[in-house]
């Protein structure tokens, strides 16, 4: 057992097997024009379940993120292969619009980006744009999503105030909000916390514990105390490869792969 | 402490320092002198100086307001000759109302207290020694220093007569003119196709006694002043007449108080900015170039945000980019630089004759035929004038609006995309709102540069003097198709077409002046919408 890894505190193991898959990447290959980002991946994210991608920066983490709700497709000149599946279906399937898609797929990003708007604008623009105009049932969104992103209390008297406002970690929280507002099924994070303080950091990890019980979640993280803390299964990328994916516990405790290890006790990353 | 000698990097940049300060300096002050003369210069129009008597060597004498003083264009220059001009007023007399003196031939100065200014409706002002005057009934007053306040009322007495008479004439005989008008275009489609004309001469009719009528109200209303008069005489003592009705204003420039001067400033000032021009343009008011100045860059404005902002959005959110972008982009940036006068001459070409022609062909044919070919809006309008200068300030608004949009960071754009929004519901809630105020900064350079335009705007529709406003209370209120006054225009007609270009001259820097302030009134007022929407979109963060 490793020096660096003992000091980890792994959450306990939370059996997967009985899950059913709800994500399947198949030989997924990405290319930024003639770059090759990603090769060859083969993951399956278990529903209800936290997945955390590790790896040293450049490695392809926010590309493989960015393909499940095709954020990707802005981007000019991209090419792939293989294939996603979600709940069973292909994402990649000309039956399904790129719009819908990313409705049941949530996204927050590493910079935390509300729009200049009030902060009860930002919580329900998921929904203003799908078409609801119902103040009842805009309320009841905002409330609850505010709630689950654990920022009601701090605001619900300045919902009409301007999300500008807001400290660092606070926007980050509105975020979530905003990206669950709509009740998607995946929820997609970009480290979350990179640019947050150790407070605001433990906040969003307590939320997305609880968030657990509602949401497929994906996690991209710089910090391996956090995938270890949050995660229940845990991915390591290296060079657009994924080297090794198993239970976050056996990642850390016990990695098969020699990069797997050296990456985790710091020798590289 | 001795400096090592090849340390001499100490003083090497100062003399940078100054040289480019000097440039800033250099601008300063020339912006500085600019405002300055335009100031001084537009201000004295409104201030009334003292006005003495001048006898000159040669026995004459006048009396009047100096206007200039400077050296003689022959006189050496190390013994410079001054020559002084007056504006001695009383056109009709004089023949002129500006004369020029050399200061060696003055003999006298004096400034009798008994001087009287007066501004009338015609032939410029005039500097009298008062004798009496006639009241409406008729009663011969003669005048001293108690019975002017009694005066000044039958000057005011003439004014409310002759706004009374301008209603009656204006309004009233205008409306009733307008629909004759509209009566006779009737009158001849009916005769031409053959139907029957008997009601619509009956119309005819009618209009033809109300206007008689109202003809005749009108010269009552002027004989109720008709006595009334001032008598006077002039500096070389030739009696002068002068009916009440012509008079504007009356003063005594050497026999007032600092407080009385004041006050005629501001009546002065306030009938420059409500009240309408009088003779050829050199006296009265500016309303209706101000106001016409004001709704065509209002109309400018309102034609040129939506294009350009539209046309950003195309260029920047969905074209595609590759060579024929660029060369657009290339073209837009060159439509910028192109001579405004380029503009009004294709503003002339194709909005006036192709567009407004067809116009007239379509919609207004009948009008045409029956009115003696009379266009609509085939002729210069306001219409017009704001298309040519919304095409004109086009690329301002489009290169503004493509950097505001640029500049919106993109993980906002990320984000709308993210929450499931469609590009165009992106770039209408979150990209449009918060570029806004780039876009509002782009409609302001827009309108600093319309407001002032005037080369263009002489081709399709200003005028020297429009008998009407292109918004007013008859139907349909927003009359496009008019011709309007315009402040800049309205300078170079009074500098360059005027027929007093002495009279000319302090107006031409009033109405600067006044140019000036209204485009920066414009200005502040969009500045002051930019800052509070940049308020909205900016908060404290962490
Ligand atoms: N929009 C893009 N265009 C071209 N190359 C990109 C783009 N985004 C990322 N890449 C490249 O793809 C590789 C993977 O990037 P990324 O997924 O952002 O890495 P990570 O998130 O793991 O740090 C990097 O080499 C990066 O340079
Ligand atoms: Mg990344």
């Amino acid at each position: 057992m490793n020096p660096s890894a003992s000091r980890i505190k792994v959450q306990p193991a939370t059996e997967s097997e009985g899950r059913k898959d709800y994500i399947r990447i198949q030989d997924f290959g990405f290319w930024y024009g003639a770059k090759k980002a990603l090769d060859a991946i083969s993951l399956d994210v278990p529903e209800q379940r936290v997945v955390a991608f590790i790896g040293p920066s450049g490695c392809g983490k926010s590309t493989l993120l960015r393909n499940l709700n095709r954020m990707n497709d802005l981007v000019d000149g991209i090419r792939h292969e293989g294939d996603i599946q979600i709940a069973g279906r292909s994402i990649y399937d000309p039956g399904i619009e790129v719009i819908s898609l990313r409705r049941r797929v949530g996204m927050v990003f590493q910079k935390s980006n509300p729009f200049p708007k009030s902060i009860y604008d930002n919580v329900v623009y998921a929904l203003r744009i799908m078409g609801v105009t119902d103040r009842a049932i805009l309320d009841e969104a905002c409330e609850t999503s505010l709630r689950k992103a654990a920022l009601w209390d701090e605001v619900k008297d300045r919902l009409n105030d301007s999300a500008l406002g807001l400290s660092g970690g606070q926007m980050q929280r509105l975020c979530i909000a905003r990206a669950i507002a709509n009740r998607p099924e995946i929820l997609l994070m970009d480290e979350p916390c990179s640019a947050l303080d150790p407070i605001a950091t433990g906040k969003i990890e307590e939320l997305i514990h609880e968030l657990k019980a509602q949401f497929t979640i994906v996690i991209v993280t710089h910090s391996m105390q956090q995938a270890a803390r949050v995660s229940d299964r845990t991915a390591f990328f290296y060079l657009g490869k994924l080297i090794e994916y198993d239970t976050t516990e056996k990642i850390f405790m016990n990695p098969t792969q020699a990069q797997t290890e050296a990456y985790i006790s710091g020798r590289f990353g | 402490m001795t400096q090592p000698a090849y340390d001499n990097s100490a003083p090497k940049g100062e003399p940078w320092v100054w040289f480019t300060s000097l440039g800033l300096i250099i601008g300063l002050t020339m912006v500085a002198g600019l405002l300055g003369l335009v100031l001084i210069n537009g201000f004295s129009v409104f201030w009334a100086p003292a006005v003495p008597t001048v006898k000159l060597s040669d026995g004459t004498v006048m009396m009047g307001q100096l206007a200039q003083r400077r050296v003689r264009p022959d006189s050496p220059a190390s013994q410079p000759k001054y020559e002084r001009q007056y504006q001695v007023g009383l056109r009709e007399l004089n023949g002129a109302s500006y004369v020029w003196v050399e200061e060696a031939k003055i003999v006298q100065e004096d400034f009798a207290t008994q001087t009287m200014g007066l501004e009338r409706m015609e032939n410029g002002p005039a500097f009298v020694t008062p004798l009496a005057f006639v009241d409406a009934a008729g009663r011969r007053v003669p005048l001293t220093k108690s019975t002017f306040e009694a005066l000044l009322n039958e000057v005011e007495r003439a004014s409310e007569i002759r706004s009374e008479l301008n209603a009656i004439q204006r309004s009233k005989i205008g409306a009733v003119n307008a629909k004759m008008e509209l009566a006779r275009i009737d009158l001849r489609r009916a005769e031409d196709r053959g139907e029957s004309v008997l009601e619509i001469k009956a119309k005819l009719a009618a209009l033809d006694m109300e206007f008689n009528q109202l003809r005749a109200q009108s010269e009552k209303v002027v004989a109720k002043n008709a006595l009334a008069k001032l008598e006077a005489r002039d500096a070389r003592g030739r009696e002068v007449v002068l009916p009440m009705s012509t008079i504007v204003r009356a003063w005594l420039p050497n026999d007032m108080s600092a407080w009385d001067r004041v006050c005629l400033f501001f009546s002065r000032l306030r009938e420059f900015l409500f009240d309408e021009p009088r003779e050829a343009n050199t006296e009265g008011g500016l309303m209706p170039a101000i106001f016409g100045t004001l709704v065509m860059t209002v109309f400018m404005s309102l034609l040129v945000t939506p294009f350009g902002v539209i046309a950003a959005i195309y260029l920047r959110e969905y074209a595609k980019d590759g060579v024929i972008l660029r060369m657009v982009r290339i073209c837009v940036n060159n439509l910028a630089g192109v001579p405004s006068i380029v503009f009004g001459v294709f503003g002339l070409g194709f909005f006036v004759y192709v567009l407004g022609g067809s116009i007239d062909q379509l919609f207004f044919s009948d009008q045409l035929k029956y009115n003696n070919n009379t266009p609509v809006f085939g002729t210069g309008g306001l219409l017009w004038c704001s298309l040519t200068l919304a095409l004109m300030t086009l690329p301002v608004v489009i290169v503004a609006t493509e950097e505001a949009l640029s500049a919106v960071p993109r993980g906002m754009r990320e984000a709308s995309l993210a929450a499931g929004a469609s590009k165009w519901q992106t770039i209408r809630d979150i990209l449009l709102p918060a570029s806004a105020p780039g876009i509002l900064t782009g409609v302001i350079l827009a309108m600093a540069r319309g407001a002032g335009e005037v080369a263009p705007l002489m081709l399709v529709g200003v005028v020297k003097l429009a008998p009407t406003l292109p918004v007013d209370m008859v139907e349909p209120f927003l009359h496009f198709d008019r011709k309007f006054m315009h402040l800049g225009f309205h300078i170079y007609d009074l500098g360059f077409q005027s027929p007093d270009s002495d009279a000319a001259r302090p107006m031409v820097f009033a109405t600067t002046l006044l140019l000036i302030v209204l485009v920066v009134c414009l200005n502040l007022g969009a500045i002051t919408i930019r800052n509070r929407l940049r308020a909205r979109y900016k908060g404290a963060s962490f």
